[in-house]
């Protein structure tokens, strides 16, 4: 019997009992869909979050100061201030494969224009800062080189902290004043929008590092520095040389602890992507759990099937099916309920992730090949849990089978 | 040209636990083409054994059966089903149509187990023209609940013939039939003898046996009697009859 035939006649065996074949498809309509929206959800975090490292810039290193302990609590990293300028010095001339260098003081002050105030996260960074993570100035332009040596008074602002201070008028060359000390503004960054955490990255203001030591953070170390290697492949050597060289300039001895951390951006991702996949492989296991109960239910309803049919089994056999037509029909039969369910379930599921990313305004990614794998595993369902029930359909004794009442 | 059947000293043994079951001790029987026999016996006489191995759903436990002139003691489970489709057509008591499918897809069902595979237009050609053999031409397209046991087992008999057996077999084939629509039946089956189908039917009915040419009695696992049977009815005859005696009744005052 060809193999068209039996999909023609599982089709119809179907339809004769649409009620109860729904019904049995529901199990495995759920368990898909479940899967695909889960997955869907999974790999929507997981795009967010190599978009916002992304915003991190290319090929960056980050080097983070110590951390001070009191009493047995950590107050995190960044907070001993153990990287310094003669360590930023050192980091550009000696490391090799390094494009650019900029630290950061994060100093959290009040800003006045005219009557309109905020408090901003104020950066001390290097005029290579931009460039690190690039991020592009909307007007204006960059401070130089020059400004950082001088610390001279200059501010670049970001988008948020624009607004709300100058609404829609232009800030570039206006005067604000920070600690009450007046910054010239010089350029406006472009809109970056959240970072992983979720804190707006455009409410900032930008001056050279020099000057937030000076007159706002009165101190002489850093909060960390920011590397850029000049390619992709060089990270891992830069990353090695940069710990040997603080090392080596802090005095720290072998098997010791550092007083910094070094940190690639793909560890940062790593950590950031990690606690999603756990997530997903966990609610992708409880929805792939349901696919195998929706199998056994299946399984039951074929048991059912070959039984209620017996004596039509036993005619089948009587005009010369052979077992494997048999086999065929009742195995088409549930790979037909298995792979409808699949296909229906793939469609719910995937309305299911659209709906989802609307109400939990991240967004949801149906991938192709969770698609593939789902029709794929549902086939799968259909030929392992039917297998058995076509099994006892085909060994049926003809003159037993057309004696059954 | 071989016979149709032969038996010779056939046995068949079942073993119920411990006992074994004698259900059959040693048949010889012959048919040759073209021959109508009707097999008669009482329950437990070995009759629906005898049909099963005729029928090729079972094998014998000793002697051998020759079904047109193949060793069917030797034959695997599908040997014996592809044999089953192309040399014998069923038709069984409780006519055993699929349910909820057409009187024409019910008369396919044989061709979609035949090898090579028959193309479908060809299947459904065949289907009206076994169908149009049996006077349902024009039904093919209703269901079993739709015609009455009559047609259903007209239905059943086309199924039969579909594939152009060497060989009707016939399980008490009126048993679930009154009177005048198992005469009608048997009228199909004397008019497809006549045609030159060998039939070999079994019966616990002697007015049915009567419209056979030959009859052959079992009891206790053995043939008893096998001879012509003397005076054969004729359905033609009969109906007109029973038209008649209708029509007289109609016009007594």
């Amino acid at each position: 019997m060809i193999i068209l035939a039996s999909i023609r006649l599982a089709l119809r065996a179907l339809r004769r009992n649409l009620l109860r074949t729904l019904l049995t498809m529901l199990g495995i309509i759920i368990g898909v869909a479940a899967v695909i929206s889960v997955v869907s959800i999974g790999n929507g975090a997981k795009k967010q979050v190599e978009a916002q490292i992304a915003t991190l810039g290319q090929n960056v290193i980050l080097v983070l100061s110590g951390n001070v302990s009191r009493g047995g609590f950590s107050m995190g990293f960044g907070t001993a201030g153990t990287l310094t300028q003669p360590d930023l010095e050192a980091i550009r001339k000696e490391v090799e494969g390094v494009e650019g260098a900029s630290p950061e003081v994060r100093v959290f002050s009040q800003l006045a224009y005219g009557n309109q105030n905020a408090n901003v996260q104020v950066s001390g960074v290097s005029a290579d800062y931009l460039s690190i993570r690039a991020w592009p100035l909307k007007s204006g332009e960059n401070f130089t080189e020059q400004d950082v040596r001088g610390a001279t008074k200059v501010a670049i602002i970001g988008q948020t902290t624009k607004k709300t201070l100058f609404g829609d008028q232009d800030s570039v060359g206006q005067s604000i004043r920070i600690k009450n000390a007046p910054f010239t503004i010089v350029g406006e960054l472009a809109a970056k929008g959240m970072n992983m955490m979720g804190s707006d990255q455009d409410d900032i203001v930008l001056v050279p590092f020099s000057s937030a030591l000076k007159r706002l953070a009165g101190g002489t170390s850093f909060r960390s520095i920011s590397v850029q290697a000049a390619d992709a492949k060089l990270v891992p050597g830069v990353q090695h040389d940069l710990d040997d060289l603080l090392r080596q300039r802090h005095k720290i001895q072998d098997g010791r602890d550092p007083d910094f951390l070094i940190r690639t951006q793909q560890e940062i991702s790593n950590v950031a992507t990690s606690t999603s996949r756990v997530l997903t492989v966990l609610l992708g296991s409880v929805a792939g759990v349901s696919l195998v109960v929706g199998g056994i239910g299946i399984m039951n309803i074929m048991l059912v099937s070959v039984t209620e049919r017996t004596r039509e089994i036993g005619v089948r056999l009587a005009i010369g099916a052979r077992t494997r037509d048999i086999m065929m029909q009742f195995l088409f039969e549930a790979i037909a309920l298995s792979v409808i369910g699949g296909i229906i379930g793939i469609g719910l599921g995937a309305w299911i992730s659209g709906r989802l990313s609307g109400v939990m305004g991240s967004p949801t990614v149906v991938a192709a090949n969770s698609i593939l794998i789902a029709f794929g595993s549902s086939a799968l369902i259909g030929i392992v849990f039917g297998y058995f029930p076509a099994l006892k359909a085909a060994r049926l004794d003809p003159i037993e089978a057309l004696r059954f009442e | 040209m071989p016979p149709i059947i032969e038996l010779r000293e056939f046995k068949k043994t079942y073993k119920t636990g411990e006992i074994e079951v004698h259900a059959v001790r040693g048949v010889n029987l012959t048919v040759q083409a073209g021959e109508f026999v009707a097999v008669m016996g009482a329950s437990g006489s070995g009759k629906s054994t005898l049909m099963n191995t005729i029928g090729c759903l079972d094998r014998p436990t000793s002697g051998t059966y020759l079904l047109d002139g193949v060793d069917v003691g030797r034959l695997q489970r599908d040997q014996l089903a592809d044999l089953r489709n192309q040399k014998i057509g069923f038709v069984f008591q409780g006519f055993n149509l699929l349910s909820r499918t057409s009187a024409s897809e019910n008369v396919e069902l044989p061709m979609l187990y035949r090898r090579p595979a028959v193309p479908a237009g060809e299947q459904r050609r065949r289907a009206l023209e076994s169908l149009t053999k049996v006077g349902l031409g024009q039904r093919g397209d209703h269901t079993p609940n739709q015609l009455s046991g009559g047609q259903q087992q007209r239905v059943a008999i086309a199924r039969a013939l579909v594939n152009t057996p060497k060989l009707l077999l016939a399980d008490e084939p009126t048993g679930n039939l009154d009177s005048r629509t198992s005469i009608e039946i048997m009228g199909i089956f004397q008019e497809l003898n006549r045609s030159g189908m060998t039939i070999v039917m079994v019966t616990h009915e002697l007015d049915v046996a009567r419209y056979a040419k030959r009859m052959v009695v079992m009891r206790d696992g053995r043939i008893v009697t096998d001879q012509a049977v003397d005076g054969m009815s004729s359905a033609q005859e009969e109906l007109a009859r029973l038209d008649a005696e209708q029509k007289a009744v109609n016009l007594a005052p």
